[in-house]
């Protein structure tokens, strides 16, 4: 047998001191205990024999999908959508539970599809149940913040040529007062009714017209531009608006033309909204695998971050949403700020947004950090995924793939928490956005779910006991 | 100050500050660090909290998440994370080795998650940590056969592999012999005992204490067999077992029956011959001679205390009082499990079952105080008393500590021990020992186990150990007759 070239050492420093002292190069692991109570669970998953292939498959699926945008349609049509009923961001949650920024979004909505004149009368439908509320998750839908859907709104309409599956995602409204961040003001619900009457049709023409826009190509080029497609999508904005800019003009009525040109061009977000039903149709190819450890959802709703593991079906893990630690708009200040909120975290949960942020130094200071931050986020974020997109990649850290596919067991072994850009929403209903920043889940949520994967391991190994 | 202790908070320590009249938090476990102080006032507290505090700032670790200084790479935090930046060309080559080796030291409870990452990276491994569930060392290593990967452990102490020394390996030249080990120290004098003969070892694979029992049924063994097989630079192979399940044993017999090296197996038990006789028949087989091993000084016989060294204190000096010189009974005090099983086996023989925390018979245990007022034989490397502390070989304060007890104990009349050189052990273990034993009056007979090319000086060692008063062989099985003779000699006609 011949030497080893090298020694990996976990554990005691003295044996790798040992082992240079013989002339062998020698790469010492910064081991430090897991959560209290994780091991025997950790234990069971680490010797799981479905394990290794279940998330080898996971990962493949996920970084197969391609996907194309085939069309706009309302809600309704897009997703059955029927009147008096709503989706929003994050798993299941309950009126009396809802934050102050989902509520906002929700009344507003009502108020936007006719239901009521008044935002304000919207509560009693909603705290009755008169009004249904579900998560977008539930229905092929991711939604940025709020994520409130009602049926006449315009979605983007994603699918993976290959399997034919869909999902779908609002337009974006831009920043500000925005029903996303709790806002229903009148001017709100001007610019909504604005936005299905004419830049939802105009869209949907062009894009019958241009033929797919392969979405996934978008974010391969716009994560070389510097764009994280989380916090800044600029590069694929003007991508977006180069690919449908020709068609819009063939189609549509010059002033309304226009007018859509300068909506999407001046808002940076814009692309937002293609790039999270891109990865969540990713990652829904990554659903349902036994055995498989892989995040594939991680949602947030104002008041519960919940995340859903490939391994266990559609079980959510929740536990409280964290306030974000960045910068405020004005004189906004913590506050003001509502714990974490939205779907958007989709992007991270696909390898983008926080996972990228080492190719996005220009957001760094409207996040609230630094450069050099950055890159080590990125790298950081490379111990808790299972692996690199290699069509994802990252310039700067030498053409490196995103760290992708979020393994439930390394969050928990290292103790590192997925790393979340984010925007963040006013606490009272109304107020709309009063900054942006940094957040991570609540870590208990991963070692919930690696409680649910180990129970289920053993289940599966006991039926399958021979005798 | 009164009195100090810090500690990890394991069963064991907690009992030790129970004893000391502390109250150890309900909530404190063996990740624990208990900092237990008595003073006699608020103003001495304060002075040791934060000479506390200091001396745990130096080692405290960044939180997870805190960031490199600018362009630096943090180092990975998990095997997969390390194995992912080595990249897939330091795979090993099932058959052959080469690659990376992954070497897990981590309490035994996380140690098959690391491993898993090894054999998932398609490397490799040792597991050195004890205390892993049997149930889980059998699915590591069902994993290992499926992907042709070899597990060393848990709880390998020693390997050598393709020449490198890892854990507690001694420095041997290469040569034609391959070992098999179950054993960490029966290894380990094997590989000293052949060192001296002028014989080389290439390859000595630990498979851990429990592979070749019926549960885990020789998984590594095997494997280990067949790749010591696979190498044309080994013309004979050792296996070093305590004598296995006998499903397992005939499992293994078979094998080594279709092996095209040969395969001496070397049982340790009662009846069978212990490893100095193992080293020798490898001799013969290989056609080599028997060279006389070597024993170094002279055991002193008992004298009457001295006046105690000043700096020894009080407590010495009240012990000694109550000592007389002349007992007749045989304490051992060991770091290597299988130096003390075979102690225990060849000085049973002539002085009837002793007493020990690893006994040769389940009527034989020690209590947790390990003492007895029998011939006793104590094992300090025992999973045990290892829980939250660093094992005898590299923190000898265990051993040393009931070292001064033994030599209290009027009824002690020879002491041996045994001092394990080598790649992982303590730099020099004499610095320590060779004064405590200075103020023993009993006989005192050491095993060392070393090679002339351990990172220690062995030659160093046993010279200290000499001056010190003790007789020094390199055979753990001549030791103890030695000092079962010395015994005869020292009760006259007591037994």
């Amino acid at each position: 047998m011949s030497a080893p070239e090298s020694v990996v050492s976990v554990g005691v420093e003295l044996f790798a001191d040992a082992v240079e002292r013989q002339s062998l190069p020698v790469t010492r692991v910064d081991w430090r205990p897991p959560a209290q109570g994780t091991a025997a669970d950790l234990a069971t998953i680490a010797t799981d024999p479905l394990r290794a292939g279940a998330n080898a498959k996971a990962l493949a699926a996920m970084l197969e999908v391609q996907a194309l945008l085939v069309d706009v349609l309302p809600a309704s049509e897009a997703v059955g959508l029927e009147p008096g009923r709503f989706l929003h961001a994050g798993p299941p949650i309950e009126w009396e539970r809802a934050s102050g920024p989902l509520r906002g979004a929700l009344m507003g909505a009502a108020a936007y599809e006719g239901l009521v004149d008044d935002p304000d009368d919207a509560v009693e439908g909603f705290a009755s149940g008169r009004y249904a509320m579900e998560p977008c998750h539930h229905h092929a839908t991711v939604g940025p913040m709020a994520g409130v859907v009602s049926p006449t709104m315009w979605m983007f309409v994603l699918e993976d040529p290959r399997t034919g599956r869909r999902t779908h995602c609002t337009l974006n409204e831009g920043l500000g007062k925005v029903l996303r961040y709790g806002a229903y003001s009148p001017d709100v619900i001007r610019r909504l009714t604005w936005m299905s009457d004419v830049l939802g049709p105009l869209l949907q023409q062009a894009v019958r017209r241009s033929g797919p826009v392969d979405v996934t190509g978008i974010l391969t080029q716009m994560l070389q531009m510097g764009d994280e497609a989380h916090n800044r999508n600029r590069a694929g904005t003007l991508m977006l608006l180069r690919d449908l800019g020709p068609a819009m003009v063939e189609s549509g009525d010059r002033a309304d033309v226009a007018e859509a040109l300068r909506f999407v061009g001046g808002n940076d977000h814009f692309f937002l909204n293609l790039a999270m039903p891109a990865c969540k149709l990713a990652l829904d190819a990554a659903r349902d695998i036994e055995g498989s450890t892989m995040v594939v959802a991680m949602a947030r709703n104002g008041t519960d971050f919940g995340i859903q593991v490939s391994g266990t079906g559609d079980e959510w893990f929740t536990g409280p949403a964290q306030l974000a630690d960045g910068l405020y708009l004005g004189d906004y200040g913590p506050d003001d700020a509502n714990p974490d909120i939205g779907d958007s975290a989709i992007t991270e949960t696909a390898g983008l947004g926080g996972f990228a942020m080492a190719t996005a130094p220009a957001i760094v200071r409207f996040v609230g950090g630094t450069v050099t931050d950055a890159l080590a986020t990125t790298r950081r974020m490379g111990e808790i995924t299972l692996g690199a997109n290699p069509r994802w990649s990252v310039p700067v850290l030498d053409f490196q793939g995103v760290p992708s596919g979020i393994d439930v067991s390394l969050v928990c072994r290292t103790g590192i928490l997925p790393q979340i850009n984010t925007g963040m929403a006013g606490k009272r209903a109304g107020v709309g956005q009063v900054g942006a920043g940094l957040v991570t889940p609540p870590a208990e949520i991963f070692g919930m779910a690696l409680a649910g994967l180990a129970a289920r391991t053993r289940l599966r190994s006991a039926s399958t006991a021979p005798g | 100050m009164v009195t100090a202790q810090v500690a990890m908070a394991t069963p064991l320590n907690i009992d030790v500050l129970a004893g000391m009249g502390f109250a150890v938090p309900g909530e404190a476990t063996a990740n624990d660090l208990v900092v237990a102080i008595r003073v006699e006032s608020d103003e001495v507290l304060a002075d040791a909290l934060s000479a506390a505090e200091s001396a745990l700032a130096p080692t405290a670790r960044a939180e997870p998440g805190a960031e490199p200084r600018a362009g630096e790479e943090a180092p990975p935090r998990t095997t997969a994370g390390a194995l992912r930046r080595l990249g897939d060309g330091s795979r090993a080559v099932p058959e052959a080795g080469g690659g990376a080796l992954v070497l897990v030291s981590v309490p035994g409870e996380y140690a098959t998650v690391e491993a898993m990452d090894a054999l998932d990276g398609g490397r490799d491994v040792m597991v050195f940590s004890d205390n892993v569930p049997v149930e889980q060392e059998v699915a590591l290593k069902q994993a290992a056969a499926k992907r042709g990967l070899l597990v060393m452990g848990p709880d390998c102490g020693t390997a050598v592999v393709g020449g490198v020394g890892l854990g507690f390996a001694n420095a041997v030249r290469p040569g034609p012999v391959g070992i098999v080990a179950a054993s960490g120290t029966g290894c380990q004098q094997l590989l000293c005992l052949l060192d001296r003969a002028g014989v080389g070892v290439s390859n000595a694979l630990g498979v851990g204490g429990r592979d070749l029992s019926e549960a885990v049924a020789g998984i590594s063994t095997t494997a280990a067999m067949t790749r010591l097989d696979a190498d044309p630079a080994v013309d004979l192979i050792v296996v070093v077992s305590k004598p296995p399940a006998p499903s397992v044993e005939r499992r293994v017999r078979a094998l080594a029956d279709t092996l095209e090296t040969p395969v001496e197996l070397a049982l340790l038990g009662a009846g069978q011959p212990d490893l100095t006789a193992a080293a020798e028949r490898v001799l013969e087989r290989l056609g080599r001679p028997v060279p006389t091993w070597p024993v170094a000084g002279q055991a002193r016989q008992a004298r009457h205390p001295r006046q105690p060294a000043r700096r020894t204190a009080r407590r010495t000096a009240r012990r000694t009082a109550r000592r007389a010189a002349g007992g007749d009974l045989l304490r051992g005090l060991f770091v290597g499990g299988t130096l003390c099983d075979e102690a225990m086996l060849v000085a049973g023989e002539s002085l009837g079952p002793i007493r020990s925390n690893i006994p040769l018979s389940p009527e034989l245990a020690l209590g947790p105080a390990l003492t007895a007022d029998t011939h006793l034989m104590v094992d300090f490397g025992d999973d045990a008393l290892t829980g939250g502390r660093a094992h005898p070989m590299i923190d000898p304060t265990l051993r040393l500590e009931h070292l001064a007890r033994v030599a209290a104990d009027e009824r002690t009349g020879v002491i041996l021990l045994d001092v394990v050189l080598g790649h992982g052990a303590e730099p020099d273990p004499a610095a320590a020992l060779a004064p405590a034993l200075a103020e023993v009056t009993q006989p005192v007979v050491v095993t060392v186990v070393g090679s002339g090319l351990d990172p220690q000086d062995r030659d160093h060692q046993v010279a200290a150990l000499v001056a010190a008063g003790a007789e020094v062989h390199l055979s753990n099985a001549g030791a103890t007759r030695r000092a079962v003779e010395l015994l005869a000699d020292q009760s006259g006609s007591a037994r």
